[in-house]
């Protein structure tokens, strides 16, 4: 594929959103083999890192990024010190900050849920 | 004995789902001589930290309960403590990066403060401390083995400590990859700790909620089974989500694994309240998986009046 602008544009943005350096990502792969959560997803942590540094915006369509619950295994092991839970975070707020929510809450349901559980979901899913 | 004064926050969910957390912590920490002094006018702290670079807006709720703190001190509620202790770990860990957050420069705390403009300013000048660390810190487990009126000799317990109190690495209160902290505890209370390979993998969190609950179940399946192994009687945790997803969510881990069997799962105080012969305040009704029968086997409870 050929990297044009509005690559480079994404790019940008989601360093700027995240406070991540991105290109420093030399593709080791820690993050994916630390991550409780691959298994569930159809992105690998070190695949949604490729997918920024080329400036591949489909990524925020990804389950991945959904899937990633901030759990920072990948944060406390990148040799190059990327907290990727901050890039996992500005993929979904790139959606979220378009009001348009992950959740829909009319499938959740009733039980006693610790609280916790649901402001969180709440902060993680909805714009 | 000297009674120690703490302000505390204890967050939503110890006042709903995880009341036999902060019951039982209270009944410890006055039986160790320490006072837990709830805020005044505490607010929910957001329950998970934001990590966008440009979000101040997100911090408030967190800040403003640091400012209680402050008001505790100058009202003479609180003898200059400025070490604010916390139960649960998700709150633990917002609270401690929100301080982080916005006082790592003075731009972003004159902003927040700015904001905040009916509040007195924040002074950066408060201290997020895990009850855990008070207990290893400011106790000592030495002193912890010396208040132990019940051994609790042949249980086998396993820690799990989950994600948000050890990680990231500059607000953990441990060695993110090898935490010693609550398996120290158990050995000062009597009882023999059991390694977990799992002990710090994410118990899926929010997902809990909504329709992809079997994330959950996956991971309380492999996190139990885990311990099982290794032969846990039981698992102990400081996380009320952690907790309601290894315990409760075990009905539909057993659904999706046959074979799984069910282990209690309690709170670190329960286990603390238990060896020093405060049954009645461990708060077992609270827990969803019945840790009796695994107590009795242990030959335990025999003090316990009511059940």
């Amino acid at each position: 594929m050929q990297i044009d602008e509005k690559n480079v544009n994404f790019l940008k943005k989601v360093e700027e959103l995240s406070g991540e350096k991105i290109t420093l990502c030399e593709q080791c792969g820690i993050c994916t083999t630390s991550c409780p959560m691959v298994d569930e997803m159809d992105f690998t942590p070190a695949g949604i890192m490729r997918a920024v540094q080329i400036g591949d915006e489909t990524i925020i369509e990804s389950k991945a990024i959904w899937v990633c619950a901030s759990c920072f295994s990948c944060t406390v092991r990148c040799p190059r010190g990327i907290d990727l839970s901050k890039v996992t975070e500005a993929l979904r707020q790139l959606t979220l900050r378009k009001n348009v929510d992950h959740i829909d809450l009319k499938e959740v349901k009733k039980e006693k849920l610790p609280a916790i559980a649901v402001v969180s979901a709440l902060r993680k899913f909805t714009g | 004995m000297k009674i120690k004064k703490f302000p505390y926050y204890p967050g939503c969910t110890l006042k709903q789902t995880a009341k036999n957390f902060e019951k039982s912590a209270m009944g410890t920490a006055n039986y160790l001589g320490i006072e837990l002094k709830e805020l005044p006018r505490w607010n929910c702290c957001g329950a998970v930290f934001s990590l966008t670079s440009d979000d101040v807006m997100h911090q408030v709720a967190a800040i403003r309960n640091l400012i209680r703190v402050q008001e505790m001190n100058d009202s003479g509620m609180l003898d200059n403590e400025y070490h604010l202790v916390v139960l649960c770990s998700m709150c633990f860990n917002v609270l401690k990066r929100a301080n982080i957050f916005v006082t790592k420069d003075a731009e972003t705390l004159f902003k927040i403060n700015e904001f905040m403009d009916e509040e007195p300013d924040y002074e950066g000048t408060v201290e997020i401390t895990h009850f855990l660390e008070i207990l290893r810190d400011f106790m000592g487990f030495e002193k912890i083995k010396e208040k132990v009126v019940q051994s609790l000799y042949g249980l086998k317990v396993s820690a799990y400590y989950g994600c948000t109190l050890l990680r990231p690495r500059e607000i953990g209160i441990d060695d993110p990859e090898a935490p010693t902290i609550m398996e120290e505890l158990i050995a000062s209370l009597g009882a023999t700790p059991i390694d977990n390979h799992y002990k710090s993998l994410c118990c899926g969190s929010y997902h809990t909620v909504g329709k992809d609950k079997d994330i959950v179940a996956r991971r309380t399946y492999k996190i139990i089974e885990g311990a099982r192994e290794n032969g846990a009687d039981i698992i102990i945790t400081s996380c009320p989500l952690c907790a309601f997803n290894l315990d409760n969510r075990q009905k539909l881990s057993k659904k999706i694994y046959p074979d799984f069997q069910y282990m209690p799962v309690l709170y670190f105080t329960q286990l603390m309240a238990l060896a020093f012969g405060k049954e009645e305040e461990a708060g077992f009704e609270g827990n969803y998986i019945d840790p009796y029968p695994v107590l009795e086997k242990r030959d335990l409870i025999h003090n316990l009046k009511v059940r």
